[in-house]
C-alpha cells in the first residue's frame, strides 16, 4: 500500500498509528542529552572518584554517557574532575576549543571550581575564568551520587535548550 | 657506642671536624657541615657502606639568619635501618655541590630544592624549574613569598628533553620524531607528560614533565596549624588517603614525644593495610587498563567500592578520610565495623587469586610485561627507589620490617620480592602484597585491643563533644586548645612509613608556633619517576606505556 493509493483521510488516521509530531529541536535535544560522550579530565582525588562514577557500581553508562572519549574531538562534555593549576590552565583551553560544537563542561569539586581549598600560588581558582563552565558539582570530592546529579541537571538544560550566556559572553584567553 | 658517636670517630680521622655539629635530638641523628665539605663527606658515607640511600634533599629558609638557607640530606641504609641528616647552613647567592655524580636520585630533589627556595647546586646538569610552571618568577617556599600570590602562566613548553654530557636538551634531532604524550592522555592518568624521539618505534630519548598538579601542599602546611594539616596529607596520595595521614600524625606524635595507645595503633595499622589494598587494585587495575586488559578493572574495582563503604561506614567519607588525629583517631569505630572487615577479607581473598589468574597467568600479559624494562637492584637502589619497586628489583626492604612501628614486628607477614625487577614482577609483588595485607588485617581484626582510642593529653587532644557543650571545663579546653593551637617543641625530625608506593617521609621543623615551620614530604613515586627517562630508552613506545602505568605515579604525591 502506498500513500498515493490513499484517500487524505485514511492517510491522516494511518500516521497516527506509526508517527508522532514533536519540533526537530527536542528530537535532536532528547538525543543529545541521552548519548553525552564524555572527556573524563581527571587530574586529582576527583578523577580517582570520576573511576567510581565511571565503574560498576554506580554506572554512568545508564545514563547515556557510555562512550569515554579522550580525544576532545569526539567528546562533547568536558567532566573536569580535580585541581586545574596555572601550568595546566593553558592546556584545559586547548583542549576546550580543540572539542567541538555543541559542547557542554561539568566541573567536579571544589577545586575545580573555585580553587577549593588551595588558596595557592600554583593554583587557578576556579576553572570558569579560562573557559565557560555549565554546572558546578560541590563536594571534595563529590559523592558519585553528586555527579550523577550534576549530569542529570545537564541533561535538563540541554533538553529544556537553557540559555547559557556564559558559553555565548565567553571570550578565549589569548594564550599561544 | 651509638652511631652518631662511631661516626664522629670515623669523620675526626678523615675531617677537620671542628666546624661539624652532631647533634642528636628527637630521636634523630644530624650533623651539620660546611658547604666546602659535601662531597667529601658524602663519597665517604657512601663508599665506606655507612649508608646506601640518599631518601630527601630539600632547602629550609631561615630569613633571620646570616647563613640563610639549610640543604638537609637524609640518608638511610637498608641493612639496618639507620639514619642520618646533614644540614649544610648556605648563605644567599651562595651554592653548594650538586650530589648527582654519587647517587643519581638527587637529581629531581636538588632541582625542587632550586625550584623552591632558588639554592644552586653547583655541577647540576639541569638545573631548572620543575613543579612550578616556566614563567614563574620568584621561589615560593621562601618565607617571603606569599600563599596566595598566584602567576598565571599562558604557554605550554615545547618538547625538550634533560641535557646530557653537556649537549642542549632543548635541541631536537632532525633524524628522529618528536613526540609528546599528556598531560591529558588516557595513560598518563591525568597530569604526567611524557616527550620522546622516536626511530621508528625505538624510544631514542624520554623526557617527562611533572608539577602539573602542584598545589603547594608546603606552603598550605606552614600556614595551616597542625591538625588542620591532615585533610591536605589525604590528598597526597589520594588512592589511599589514610595512610598519609598516618604517616603525617606519627611525625608529629614523634616531635611530640607522645606513643598512641594500643586500640589507635590497631586501628591505623588495619586502615593502612586497607589503604594498601585499594592502592594497588588502582595500580593493578588501571595498568591492566593501560594494556588493553579492562576485565581485570571492573572486577577489582568492586571490591574497591567495599572498602570505600567500610570507611564511609566509619567515618561518613569515602575517599578522603581524614581520620587521624595527633595523638591518636577522630573517633572509635562503630559497633560491628571490625566485623565487617573481616567478612570482606574472606571476599578479597578470593578476589586476588581471580585476578592473579586473569592477569598473571594471561599470556598477552606476560609478552608484554615479561622482560621489559627492568631495572637491576643497585640501580635501584641509586635513584632511590622503595616500596614495591624496589622489591621487584630483589631488595627485600620493608619499614614495617626493619624498623616497625604500631606493632607490625608482632604480626605475622611476608615480605614478598621479585627477582628481575621487570613490569611483570612488580604486578606480581603487589598482588602478592594485597594477600600479605589481608593477613596483617585478619591477625589484627581478631585482637582488637581495648581502651581508649586517643590520647588525653588537654594540650593535644580536643575534648570530646559531651565535655564541650557539658562543662566548663571541657569548654575551656576546647577554646585555649583551638585558640593557641597544638604547639610542639623547637626542633625537627624525619618520621617514615611504609606507604603503598614505598617510603613516605615526613621531615618537620618546628619553630614552636602553632603551625609546621617547614613540612616537607619526601614522596616515593618522586624518587622513582625520576628514572623513566632512562629506563625506557631504547624501549618501545608501547612499552613506556606499560613502564609509567607499573611505577605507579600518583601525581597528588609527585607534585604535591
Ligand atoms: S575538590 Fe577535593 S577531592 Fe577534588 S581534586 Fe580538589 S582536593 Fe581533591
Amino acid at each position: 500500500m502506498t500513500p498515493q493509493n490513499l484517500e487524505d483521510q485514511t492517510m491522516d488516521d494511518f500516521s497516527k498509528q506509526i508517527a508522532f509530531t514533536t519540533r526537530l529541536d527536542d528530537l535532536v535535544a532528547w538525543g543529545r542529552k541521552n548519548a553525552l560522550w564524555p572527556l573524563p579530565y581527571g587530574t586529582a582525588c576527583c578523577g580517582i572518584e570520576l573511576m567510581s562514577v565511571m565503574g560498576p557500581k554506580y554506572d554512568l553508562a545508564r545514563f547515556g554517557a557510555e562512550v569515554v572519549r579522550f580525544s576532545p574531538r569526539q567528546a562533547d562534555l568536558l567532566l573536569v574532575a580535580g585541581t586545574i593549576t596555572e601550568k595546566m590552565a593553558p592546556v584545559l583551553v586547548r583542549i576546550y576549543r580543540q572539542m567541538l560544537e555543541p559542547k557542554y563542561v561539568l566541573s567536579m569539586g571544589a577545586c575545580a571550581s573555585s580553587g577549593g581549598f588551595y588558596r595557592a600560588y600554583h593554583v587557578l581558582q576556579g576553572i570558569d575564568s579560562v573557559i565557560p563552565v555549565d554546572v558546578f558539582v560541590p563536594g571534595c570530592p563529590p559523592t558519585p551520587e553528586a555527579v550523577l546529579d550534576g549530569i542529570m541537571l545537564l541533561q535538563k538544560m540541554i533538553a529544556e535548550h537553557h540559555p547559557r550566556p556564559w558559553k555565548q559572553n565567553w571570550k578565549a584567553p589569548d594564550y599561544v | 657506642m651509638s652511631n652518631l658517636e662511631q661516626l664522629k670517630s670515623a669523620f675526626g680521622s678523615k675531617f677537620n671536624t671542628s666546624q661539624y655539629q652532631f647533634a642528636h635530638a628527637f630521636g634523630d641523628d644530624s650533623i651539620v657541615i660546611p658547604k666546602e665539605d659535601v662531597i667529601p663527606v658524602f663519597t665517604f658515607l657512601k663508599n665506606g657502606d655507612h649508608f646506601d640511600f640518599l631518601m630527601d634533599v630539600c632547602g629550609v629558609d631561615y630569613p633571620g639568619r646570616a647563613k640563610r638557607f639549610d640543604v638537609v640530606y637524609h640518608l638511610f641504609h637498608s641493612k639496618n635501618g639507620n639514619r642520618l641528616r646533614i644540614k649544610v647552613p648556605l648563605a644567599e647567592g651562595e651554592y653548594v655541590d650538586s650530589l648527582v655524580g654519587i647517587w643519581k636520585g638527587a637529581d629531581w630533589f636538588e632541582r625542587e630544592a632550586y625550584d623552591m627556595f632558588g639554592i644552586v647546586f653547583r655541577g647540576h646538569p639541569n638545573l631548572r624549574r620543575i613543579l612550578t610552571h616556566h614563567q614563574f618568577v620568584g621561589h615560593p617556599l621562601r618565607k617571603d613569598y606569599e600563599a596566595d600570590r598566584q602567576q598565571h602562566c599562558t604557554s605550554s613548553l615545547p618538547v625538550h628533553f634533560d641535557n646530557v654530557n653537556g649537549e642542549d636538551g632543548s635541541l631536537l634531532n632532525d633524524n628522529f620524531v618528536p613526540i609528546n604524550i599528556g598531560p591529558s592522555h588516557p595513560a598518563m592518568h591525568g597530569t604526567l607528560r611524557v616527550m620522546a624521539e622516536m626511530d621508528g618505534e625505538t624510544i631514542v630519548r624520554a623526557g617527562c614533565e611533572i608539577g602539573y598538579l602542584h598545589r603547594c601542599f608546603e606552603k598550605m602546611a606552614e600556614t595551616h596549624p597542625y591538625n588542620q594539616v591532615i585533610p591536605y596529607t589525604d590528598r597526597l596520595n589520594y588512592c589511599s588517603a589514610p595512610m598519609n595521614n598516618v604517616g603525617y600524625c606519627k611525625a608529629v606524635e614523634k616531635i611530640l614525644g607522645v606513643e598512641i595507645p594500643p586500640k589507635a595503633q590497631a586501628m591505623r595499622v588495619i586502615l593502612c593495610e586497607l589503604s594498601r589494598v585499594i592502592d594497588h587494585i588502582v595500580a593493578v587495575g588501571t595498568g591492566g587498563v593501560d594494556l588493553g586488559a579492562l576485565t581485570a578493572f571492573f572486577h577489582l574495582f568492586t571490591y574497591r567500592e567495599k572498602v570505600y563503604h567500610l570507611f564511609e561506614k566509619l567515618c561518613g567519607a569515602r575517599l578522603t578520610v581524614s581520620l587521624t588525629r595527633v595523638g591518636g583517631m577522630a573517633q572509635d569505630a562503630p559497633e560491628g565495623w571490625y566485623d565487617d572487615v573481616l567478612a570482606f577479607c574472606k571476599e578479597m581473598r578470593q578476589e586476588v587469586d581471580e585476578i592473579s589468574k586473569l592477569l598473571l597467568d594471561n599470556k598477552i600479559f606476560i609478552k608484554r610485561t615479561q622482560g621489559v624494562c627492568p631495572v637491576k637492584a643497585a640501580d635501584a637502589i641509586a635513584w632511590g627507589y622503595t616500596g614495591p619497586l624496589l622489591r621487584a628489583s630483589g631488595v627485600g626492604l620493608d619499614l614495617r620490617k626493619i624498623k616497625p612501628y604500631y606493632g607490625y614486628d608482632a604480626l605475622d607477614f611476608d615480605v614478598p620480592v621479585g627477582t628481575n625487577g621487570d613490569i611483570y614482577d612488580r604486578y606480581l609483588v603487589r598482588i602478592e602484597e594485597m594477600r600479605q595485607s589481608i593477613r596483617i588485617i585478619e591477625q589484627v581484626c581478631k585482637n582488637i585491643p581495648g581502651g581508649d582510642y586517643t590520647i588525653r593529653d588537654r594540650s593535644i587532644v580536643l575534648p570530646e563533644k559531651k565535655d564541650v557543650y557539658g562543662n566548663i571545663e571541657g569548654l575551656m579546653n576546647h577554646f585555649m586548645l583551638v585558640i593557641k593551637g597544638l604547639r610542639p617543641p623547637v626542633g625537627d625530625v624525619y618520621d617514615a612509613t611504609e606507604a603503598a608506593n614505598g617510603e613516605l617521609g615526613f621531615y618537620l621543623v618546628s619553630d614552636g608556633s602553632a603551625n609546621p615551620y617547614r613540612l616537607k614530604v619526601r614522596p616515593p613515586c618522586f624518587a622513582i619517576y625520576q628514572s623513566f627517562p632512562s629506563v625506557v630508552k631504547g624501549a618501545m613506545l608501547a612499552d613506556a606505556i606499560a613502564t609509567v602505568a607499573s611505577m605507579n605515579v600518583i601525581a597528588g604525591e609527585l607534585d604535591r
